[in-house]
């Protein structure tokens, strides 16, 4: 992505930060870079592929293209939630080079954080108890805590099952 | 007034090749005794236009690799020279130099110049040996073409020139500037215009040609590059090219008077003579090939007929047409309208699928683009294996999509050089069996409902069963106690590793190959098929969709999912007892089809869904095939049968066993396409569902 663009994205003059926009599962709040955002949807129904891992929902047409979409609260295995009209599919664009397009199922959109990446802590190793691998750092927001997952290693090919 | 010529380039690539491939047909057809003078004329004028678009855009080893050519073709053409096979050969191989160094040009990597030079030297030398016999009848512009030598011999100096185009030369596409522009490259060049034949300016036609020019060249230029600069024009000019001998005349640098209508040419021919300018345009071709960056390939394009275009275009119009309609309808609708807004549906259904048609038609190439290259193919194996043969084709004119014509190529090529090698004997034994001593290949294709099938037909020996066998037990490839049926034999040269060939020649019998075949051709969703009768030979059929974007589908419902089946593999759907079933070791499920035992694959079970019925009686089994061998999937029910864009799961996913792809229904929800050999396999062996997962992790 081109300096331009980022400026115009973020719409004001470049001082290092980044935006994110996060979103929640259950109380917790996730980030992914705003660049790699493509478009946010509403939960509608997907076509389930046979002999795929439980999070892999399935895949859905988006204007003519083949998106297959993951639940994150299963990929994360969170308990499971309902999927509702607020439901929201958050359609991403991972990989470098030849790029494609997956959607995650969250339970919500909340924000949209200028960032800089000084201000980005490393996760902390929790061992076998807790899965970081795809968390890329955390950042504090006020009171709260953001985790930015590093999206092309979570929905990598291989890890899409 | 410079135009970037270098747009032009595609085209005239395109349709160089195009002029190969008719040199190349002409010439083969040459071989066979018939030597026409319309034949070699059609060779002579493809050739020619290789080298006038070659001199034009800057190719010159092109050009001048063609001259030589066109020179030996010329004396053919004037009953000059013989066709000999030995000059049909070499003029064949001047042709694959060529298309060489045309395609090095378009990728701008380097030639193999020895080769090059060494095809240069035999033609020279063909065209050498008997120069003087050439030379007797003269032809006013090629039997000059002598080494140049001989001019220097003369000391000749420079060459006067005459030039005096006739008035339509603009129309023929020449334009003098570029010709002067030529001679200002080989040496000094100074002009001089003659503008006597300029009309007032009342009656100046804009299109047309009033200038002459007189012009001197000086330097040691062969009178071959003069002539060649005029060549293109020769019958739309009166020219006359005088050599300077030692003393070269004085010519003053001519600045001509010009009418103030036309002060163009001149003033650019002038402005063209400058040094730099004539070191660049003699710079030969290796330099544009040097540029070693390898570009991108072209993007590949399909020449479609005109008709096709007016047709579509008509569609369009339909299609604005009832758009507006509809439009109209919508803007304030009534109840009452209804059944008119059902009638413009109706159209705009019809209007899109004859779209469709129309546009799927541009795809549709005639086979001949694949079957062309067989000729040549077929010319230079038999002569290298030594055996006589005999091509034929047949139905060149069926047509099907690009796609898949570009993957059928090479196995095609793979199946021909087989019957060739293997298939067809040497004249000896060929009459010791009281055949005829010349074999025959056919190619044949034609469509047979929905599927294009593409025949290899060879009288030769066939396939030889026993041979195959022990082969087939030697390699370890089937048991030797091993009852199998001809038709199974037959089948075993299709395993990978298979080489019956007694020596591995260089034309085939690596036993590579043969798989592949298979693998491609199945991979296109089409099937290979032989029949082989000793003594009598062979037919190898390839069937094939004809496109591979749309197809017909069945869809079907199984647990509460549905899916698309090819309609092309469905052969039938049936209404099961539970009593006809069979089984095998209480757990393979066999269904008595007629004379045969078909096994039943459960899709719920090979998916993991949830059944919603697990009685055969409640739902149907469709009999579907895939690999040549039959399998019942059991499915709750038929829904529709509809037409189907294909999309690939692979774009943003991956390949999924025992699924093609996926297609968007009417009302935008993804149905999955069914992959049947896919089933069979995972039915087979259920852990293939993670072979892919795994593959794209290793």
């Amino acid at each position: 992505m081109s300096e331009l663009q980022e400026l115009n994205m973020s719409g004001d003059i470049d001082d290092g930060t980044e935006q994110y926009l996060t979103f929640l599962l259950g109380e917790e709040e996730y980030g992914v870079e705003i660049l790699r955002v493509q478009e946010i949807k509403g939960w509608e129904s997907v076509t389930h592929i046979p002999n795929t891992p439980e999070y892999l929902c399935g895949v859905l047409n988006l204007r003519g293209t083949i998106v297959p979409v993951v639940d994150l609260r299963l990929r994360f295995e969170m308990p499971a939630r309902a999927y509702t009209p607020t439901t929201v599919v958050v359609v991403l664009k991972v990989g470098e080079g030849i790029q494609r397009t997956v959607g995650v199922v969250v339970d919500g959109v909340s924000d949209a954080h200028n960032i800089l990446p000084a201000d980005i802590k490393a996760t902390p190793d929790f061992g076998i108890t807790v899965s970081t691998e795809f968390i890329k750092g955390l950042v504090s927001i006020g009171s709260n805590m953001m985790m930015i997952l590093n999206i092309d290693k979570l929905l990598h090919i291989e890890a899409l099952g | 007034m410079s135009i970037d010529i270098s747009q032009f380039h595609d085209v005239f690539f395109e349709e160089s090749f195009e002029g190969l491939d008719a040199m190349e047909n002409g010439l083969l057809n040459l071989d066979k005794g018939a030597a026409d003078v319309d034949a070699i004329n059609t060779i002579f004028r493809a050739a020619h236009s290789i080298k006038g678009g070659a001199g034009t855009f800057g190719f010159m080893a092109i050009s001048e690799f063609t001259h030589v050519m066109e020179t030996l073709l010329d004396e053919m053409r004037n009953g000059q020279r013989e066709v000999t096979t030995d000059s049909t050969n070499l003029l064949l191989e001047a042709v694959d130099v060529l298309r060489e160094m045309l395609s090095a040009v378009q990728q701008k990597i380097d030639t193999d110049d020895e080769r090059i030079a060494d095809v240069n030297k035999q033609l020279e030398a063909m065209l050498g040996g008997d120069k003087v016999e050439a030379d007797s009848s003269s032809d006013d512009v090629t039997s000059d073409v002598a080494p140049s030598e001989a001019s220097l011999e003369q000391k000749i100096v420079g060459w006067e020139i005459e030039f005096r185009p006739h008035k339509h030369l603009f129309q023929t596409g020449n334009d003098p500037v570029r010709m002067l522009r030529e001679l200002a490259g080989l040496g000094e060049l100074t002009s001089k215009v003659n503008d006597d034949a300029l009309p007032d300016f009342a009656d100046l036609e804009p299109e047309d040609s009033y200038f002459a020019w007189q012009l001197t060249l000086k330097g040691e230029v062969s009178k071959e590059d003069v002539v060649e600069i005029f060549e293109w024009v020769d019958d739309d000019c009166d020219l006359v090219i005088e050599a300077i001998l030692q003393k070269p005349t004085n010519v003053e640098v001519a600045v001509a008077k010009l009418d103030d209508n036309e002060p163009k040419p001149v003033a650019e021919v002038q402005q063209e003579s400058k040094p730099e300018q004539t070191a660049e345009s003699v710079k030969p071709v290796k330099a544009v090939a040097k540029k070693v960056a390898a570009s991108p390939p072209a993007a590949t394009s399909i020449r479609v007929g005109t008709d096709k275009i007016d047709s579509l275009i008509n569609l369009v119009g339909e299609l604005v047409i009832t758009q507006s309609m509809l439009s109209q309808i919508g803007d304030n609708f009534k109840p009452d309208m209804l059944p008119q807004l059902i009638d413009g549906l109706a159209q705009l259904e019809r209007n899109s699928r004859e779209m469709q048609e129309a546009i799927m038609r541009i795809r549709m190439l005639p086979i001949s683009f694949a079957f062309n290259r067989f000729p040549r193919l077929v010319h230079d194996l038999s002569d290298k294996s030594g055996k006589k043969v005999e091509l034929k084709l047949s139905g060149e004119q069926t047509e099907l999509d690009k796609t898949v014509m570009e993957k059928i190529g090479d196995p095609l090529v793979h199946l021909v050089r087989n019957s060739l090698d293997h298939g067809l004997e040497t004249p000896e034994v060929r009459l010791a069996a009281g055949k005829d001593e010349t074999g025959t290949i056919q190619l044949n294709a034609y469509h047979q409902g929905g599927k294009i099938i593409i025949e290899i037909i060879d009288d030769g020996a066939g396939l030889n069963e026993d041979k195959i066998f022990s082969k087939a037990v030697e390699k370890g490839l089937i048991d030797e106690d091993a009852d199998l049926s001809p038709e199974k034999i037959h089948e075993l040269i299709f395993l990978p590793g298979f080489s019956t060939a007694d020596v591995v020649s260089d034309i085939s019998g690596r036993g590579v190959g043969m798989d592949v075949v298979r693998s491609n051709i199945l991979g296109l969703g089409g099937s290979v098929d032989i029949q082989s009768k000793r003594g009598e030979g062979s037919t190898f059929t390839i069937s094939l969709p004809l496109t591979l974007a749309i197809m017909d589908g069945q869809t079907i419902r199984v647990a509460n999912e549905s899916y698309i089946i090819p309609l092309i593999s469905i052969i039938e759907t049936l209404e099961v007892k539970e009593s006809d079933m069979k089984y095998v070791s209480g757990k393979g499920e066999l269904y008595p089809l007629r004379d045969e035992y078909v096994p039943v694959i459960r899709l719920y079970d090979i998916f993991n869904l949830e059944p919603t019925t697990t009685s055969l009686e409640e739902g149907l089994l469709v009999i579907v095939e895939g690999d040549g061998q039959k399998v019942g999937l059991f499915i709750d029910d038929l829904l529709g049968q509809q037409q189907v864009v294909i999309k690939s799961l692979e774009t943003n996913y991956r390949k999924v066993m025992g699924l093609s792809g996926a297609t968007i229904l009417g009302d935008g929800t993804v149905a999955l396409i069914l992959d049947v050999p896919g089933l069979m396999a995972l039915y087979r062996d259920p852990s293939l569902v993670n072979v892919i997962a795994n593959e794209r992790a290793a």
